[in-house]
């Protein structure tokens, strides 16, 4: 190892960041965007849902139930006359529920146990069909127990389930959505990045011009990862400051864990990324099988977006090879829950794991040779 | 013992059934100091075997020493003392000039103290004094080839590895790469192995190896190389008749190897010791005069004699009648690329069935002005018209009679021969009859029956250039754009390719054609020589070289045309400002 040979290195990579527009894109720009995408647009929770209301017989019991629901955020109610309009309304999209309310609704709504109401939903997404179904219930639970209360009555039904939600009791999806989305754009500088740049140095020949100076095979790939280590960082806090100042995510945990924890994750994204790099010479061969490696799996398989409890058996197993998955689980807990150790421990283990395989293949496979 | 020595290498690239035999059994030495040329054919093992000696390849068998060190095992400490140069030496295009350097002399490992005196001395070298703080990618291309072996100089290295560092570059960066490289045979007493594609170049080394299928086809001096071909050369010298008919005629002559247009007359190479049998009518004009062999002399007819199949085709008897008609016509075109200007002010027309070349250097103007004319890319301002249409505003129907064959040749690589042929004649709408008629004009013309189930990706460079060349002709255009078709590719298939063009501008074709080697205006009717976006100047190759002729100069190359006009141009421009 030389000083001089890997400084020279460095200095190179960060005239080539610098002064090269593509790289500062993917490392600062599509991060922003992606982060301003999350934090703004996409939401899981349903809000305003519109849901068509239908009375058979409105009396003053059916106005005091929809009056809870018209007050209710997550609704946007609208009357119809009968079931087969609001039935058409529904095969048009313009509402996702129909709540239908029969001519017995007030005589049966205080005797018995069977439902009286009758709710169809739009199952196309399933999410947020659950997440109407449950929505309608606990309203209904809410007004069965006041109703009862009002008239000095013990209500009919058995048990009453007393919710609570921890960690997250706004049950705002943004407030995961974002410390899953630092482990992404890690994922975009580590991996897709850094298999670009080294690919982009063979299709220009100017990895044969370095190849054949005396330089160690190590000084190269530390010259490399040095630079993209140092840009890895800082776009995690520039996402961490985004996440805490402007969408006011918590961070219950401790600062020091949480860059601990990214250090490593990054050290095992930057290692895919040249283990990709070895293999692939040309940039578009890179860039296809970076993004279906990395990109993709951290995206889906890491429990950013869809839960891994509730993917298939095998999918589960699949998943303990996606590095994500680890810095995701560990994320989420450093900023919802707190330096939770029983949960980062194992998780920073898994991660410890695949970045010496990752750096290990590529430190193994790297040949200062062109065949 | 010599510096580089090497025992019965072999080396092959594949497996199985794709596995092809880059270098067979090859053994050789070279001597401390000398400058050794490797001349051959492309795919010959040229670049491969540079690659074994700078230890970026590992051999399949035989041994490699090179300054005493075994390869590939000491690859390491061997690279700290050798200088090697790809063909496209990849220079960081975001650095500097001095920044390029400084990375490379970080490599090296040397010190600080040492880098001043080297730097000054590498930049007065180049003459890249001036532009130690621009960026790599906006030098000129023979800029940057000097800044390429500029780093490759940095330590100094003991032994230099040039893969055809001349390439693409233009006349005068050429002269300046030769004298930097032959300062350091002299002054640093380095060893110097090169590639290169000008026998010129060749002829002026210690020694010359000659590559052929993996194989060493001869080794030497240039001059014992030559000597076997003492007294086969002759100069026919005749004004009266264009060279270009002379040319086809003398072709036909039993006993004769090869004949290249040089001034204006005819150089011929025959097979034995006795001068061209002149027919009358040719014979009373004057006598074939004999004159010396050169290295290219040699080349030709080893490669003739090796395959005597692969013959040159004899050029068309005679020529079509041009006619007067213009149907390309340029008239003042610029192109600007940001406030880059890539083409200024550049004007000429074209008449029908006649091979029009442009001449340049990389980066003189020459793609952008085809693509301009193809209508792949807006004029900045100025008129063209090809076929009496601007292909970029015309109506669709008048790209139908243009043919176009890029740099790259643009073919499926994973289609076999067929295929490509199949589907470049539906593209152009050809369909039942006329697609099979075409189609097999195609493979009979151009010799490619015997190739046609194999992918266009496996095809020999020479085989690539004939299909792309049959694909751009299946709708028979009436005019056809080459884009440095002979880029790349040894005296032997230029040869042949200029045959064909021949061939079709005698049968009514018109051919633009662009080039970057001098010596290949002998095969146009007509040219313009162009340098950085701008026309030196327009005509016949015989007015051009007259231009420059003079006392010193009495027989002119276009070579010499070219570096006397652009010094002449630079005059002119600086009186100017």
């Amino acid at each position: 190892m030389n000083r001089m040979r890997v400084k020279g290195l460095m200095r190179k990579e960060v005239y080539e960041i610098v002064r090269d527009p593509s790289s500062i894109a993917i490392a600062f720009v599509l991060p922003l965007v992606l982060l301003l995408i999350f934090g703004y647009g996409v939401s899981l929770d349903a809000r305003s849902v519109p849901v068509a209301e239908v009375v058979e017989q409105p009396t003053y019991l059916t106005a005091s139930f929809l009056g809870e629901l018209d007050h209710s955020p997550w609704f946007r109610p609208a009357r119809y006359p009968d079931q087969a309009s609001a039935e058409h309304a529904m095969m048009q999209g313009r509402v996702q529920a129909i709540l239908w309310l029969r001519s017995d609704f007030s005589r049966r709504s205080l005797s018995s146990g069977e439902a009286p109401i009758h709710l169809t939903v739009n199952g196309v997404d399933a999410n947020q069909a659950h997440i109407i179904q449950n929505y309608v219930n606990g309203t209904w639970q809410n007004w069965l127990q006041q109703q009862a209360t009002l008239q000095g009555q013990p209500l009919a039904v058995p048990v009453v389930a007393d919710v609570r939600i921890w960690f997250n009791p706004a049950l705002t999806s943004r407030d995961y959505l974002i410390p899953g989305l630092i482990a992404i754009i890690m994922t975009l500088i580590g991996a897709l990045l850094t298999a670009l740049v080294v690919a982009r140095e063979w299709e220009r020949g100017t990895m044969e011009g370095i190849m054949v100076t005396p330089v160690a095979k190590t000084e190269v790939l530390l010259g490399k990862l040095v630079p993209y280590f140092v840009m890895g960082m800082c776009g995690m806090m520039l996402a961490t400051a985004m996440a805490v100042f402007l969408f006011h995510v918590p961070l219950r945990g401790s600062l020091t864990v949480l860059v601990g924890t990214a250090a490593l994750f990054l050290l095992t994204a930057l290692g895919m990324g040249l283990a990709i790099s070895v293999l692939a010479r040309s940039q578009f061969v890179a860039a296809m099988v970076a993004i279906v490696t990395t990109f993709l799996p951290a995206f889906i398989l890491s429990g950013f977006l869809f839960d891994i409890r509730s993917m298939p058996q095998a999918i589960q197993i699949l998943t303990h090879i996606v590095a994500a998955r680890y810095f995701v689980a560990a994320l989420q807990t450093t900023f919802l829950a707190g330096d939770l150790w029983s949960v980062i421990l194992p998780n920073l283990l898994g991660l410890g794991v695949l970045c010496i395989v990752f750096l290990g293949l590529s430190v193994l496979r790297f040949r200062k040779r062109l065949d | 013992m010599g510096v580089i020595v090497v025992n019965n290498l072999s080396k092959s690239f594949g497996k199985g059934t794709s596995r092809k035999d880059a270098l067979k059994n090859v053994s050789f030495e070279i001597a401390e100091g000398s400058m050794t040329a490797l001349i051959g054919p492309d795919g010959a093992g040229k670049t491969t075997l540079l690659r074994l000696l700078a230890g970026i390849l590992q051999p399949d068998t035989g041994n490699l020493h090179v300054l005493g060190h075994a390869l590939p095992h000491d690859a390491l400490q061997l690279q700290a003392k050798i200088g090697y140069m790809p063909q496209r030496f990849g220079l960081y295009e975001n650095l500097t000039v001095e920044e390029n350097l400084t990375l490379f002399a970080d490599l090296h490992n040397i010190p600080e103290d040492r880098r001043k005196a080297r730097f000054d001395d590498l930049l007065t070298m180049t003459a890249l004094g001036p532009f130690r703080a621009r960026r790599a990618g906006k030098l000129s291309g023979g800029m940057k080839q000097k800044l390429g072996l500029a780093c490759t100089l940095i330590h100094p290295p003991r032994v230099l590895l040039l893969d055809e560092a001349s390439v693409g570059v233009d006349p005068i960066s050429r002269r300046e790469l030769w004298s930097i490289i032959q300062q350091q045979v002299i002054r640093e007493k380095v060893t110097v192995l090169l590639s290169t594609a000008y026998m010129d170049e060749a002829e002026r080394c210690d020694h010359v190896l000659l590559l052929h299928e993996g194989e060493i086809l001869a080794q030497g001096s240039p001059s014992d190389l030559i000597a076997p071909m003492q007294g086969h050369s002759f100069l026919l010298q005749e004004a009266a008749m264009a060279a270009r008919a002379l040319q086809s005629q003398v072709a036909r002559l039993p006993d004769v190897v090869d004949t290249v247009i040089q001034g204006d007359g005819l150089r011929i190479v025959m097979k034995k010791v006795e001068p061209p049998p002149l027919p009358a009518d040719l014979a009373v004009r004057g006598p074939s005069k004999p004159v010396p062999a050169r290295l290219e002399d040699a080349f030709v007819s080893l490669l003739v004699n090796r395959n005597p199949h692969h013959s040159i085709p004899l050029p068309p008897a005679t020529k079509a009648v041009a006619n007067d008609a213009a149907v390309v016509e340029v008239k003042s075109l610029y192109r600007y690329f940001g406030d880059f200007a890539a083409v200024k002010d550049v004007s000429f027309s074209v008449q029908k069935g006649e091979i029009y070349g442009l001449l340049g250097a990389n980066g003189a103007g020459k793609s952008t002005t085809f693509r301009m004319l193809c209508g792949l890319l807006p004029a900045s301002s100025g008129t063209l018209r090809v076929a009496g249409a601007d292909l970029r505003t015309g109506e669709a129907s008048a790209r139908a009679r243009i043919g176009y064959v890029s740099q790259k040749f643009s073919l499926y690589g994973a289609l076999s021969v067929l295929q490509n042929l199949s589907f470049f004649a539906t593209v152009y709408g050809l369909q039942n009859r006329r697609k099979r008629d075409r189609i097999g004009w195609a493979l009979e013309e151009l010799e490619l029956k015997d190739y046609i189930a194999m992918n266009a990706a496996d095809l020999p460079l020479g085989y690539k250039q004939r299909l792309a060349l049959a694909c751009a002709l299946m709708h028979e255009p009436s005019i056809l754009f080459l884009d440095e078709p002979t880029s790349g590719v040894d005296p032997l298939a230029r040869r042949e390719f200029w045959a064909r063009v021949n061939a079709l501008a005698q049968g009514g074709t018109t051919c633009l054609v662009t080039t970057h080697f001098m010596e290949e205006a002998e095969y146009c009717d007509r040219l313009v020589l162009m340098s950085l976006g701008e026309v030196l100047a327009e005509g016949t190759p015989t007015e051009i070289k007259s231009r420059v002729r003079h006392a010193d100069q009495p027989n002119p190359t276009m070579e010499d045309a070219f570096i006397s006009l652009i010094e002449e141009h630079e005059r002119v421009s600086r009186r100017a400002s």
